[in-house]
């Protein structure tokens, strides 16, 4: 278990690009700037696609884990 | 942050196979802050009706796989090589062809093209639909879903002349 905490969840397990992106995005843009948000996804293209989109948008993924399968995201809003 | 980078489409195709991709990236480029625009023109105007009626055509693309979205994993994995003599005059094949590949992609949980043009236009994703193809194929605005502008060449080349990126599919 990680020790950061969140204050929103998002669920994109079995989702596909671009959908656990563009949800992400659409919950990120309803929260406040400093909060984290927990996303988990399985579609292993998230890994590479988050950091792009954290890259380009100032958002930070701060910790990413992955355990069967589960890519578990923490992004701070900017 | 850097400025805000333009992405331009020209989404041309109407096949479901290529009415993906322009959605998908215009879609993900608004996520990422971009301003994008796409313009529809000739087979690429009817992903604006209402209702997509995008199909496949295997025949007309020899490289798409042929996969069954039940049965066994090991049954999934067959690509079937279906001649172009059997999958251009079937009657049907297009429309099996269609519901097959529109089954594969809800289990792998990838978006309807409808879900994805409905996720540009919340995030501002301006859809320009061609006049001219308009004309010549017989399409009215009353046919295409709401918030669609309208134009032409000059319109879209005024957009992608200060646009980051600009692609044709």
């Amino acid at each position: 278990m990680s020790a950061i905490a969140s204050s929103v969840e998002l669920d994109c397990k079995g989702l596909n690009c671009p959908l656990p992106i563009l949800k992400t995005k659409k919950t990120i843009d309803g929260m406040q700037s400093g909060e984290v948000l927990k996303m988990m996804a399985t579609d292993p293209g998230s890994v590479s696609d988050m950091a792009s989109w954290a890259n380009r948008t100032g958002n930070e993924v701060v910790e990413h884990e992955e355990a069967a399968g589960i890519h578990i995201f923490y992004i701070k809003k900017k | 942050m850097a400025e805000t980078k333009k992405l331009a489409i020209i989404a041309s195709q109407g096949t479901l196979d290529w009415a993906y991709p322009p959605f998908i990236l215009a879609s993900t480029a608004a996520a990422m802050d971009m301003e994008a625009v796409v313009f529809f023109t000739f087979y690429g105007l009817p992903l604006l009706k209402k209702e997509i009626d995008a199909k496949v055509a295997p025949h007309t693309n020899p490289a798409m796989p042929m996969k069954m979205p039940f049965g066994s994993s090991g049954f999934q994995e067959i690509n079937w090589q279906v001649p172009n003599i059997i999958s251009g005059n079937m009657p049907g094949f297009d429309n099996m062809a269609t519901s097959l590949m529109k089954e594969t992609f809800k289990k792998k949980g990838v978006a309807t093209v409808e879900q994805l043009r409905e996720m540009c236009q919340e995030s501002g994703v301006r859809f320009i639909a061609c006049q001219m193809t308009m004309e010549v194929f017989g399409f009215s605005k009353e046919e295409f879903i709401d918030g669609v502008e309208y134009g032409g060449a000059a319109t879209f080349l005024e957009y992608a002349a200060d646009a980051d990126i600009s692609l044709f599919v």
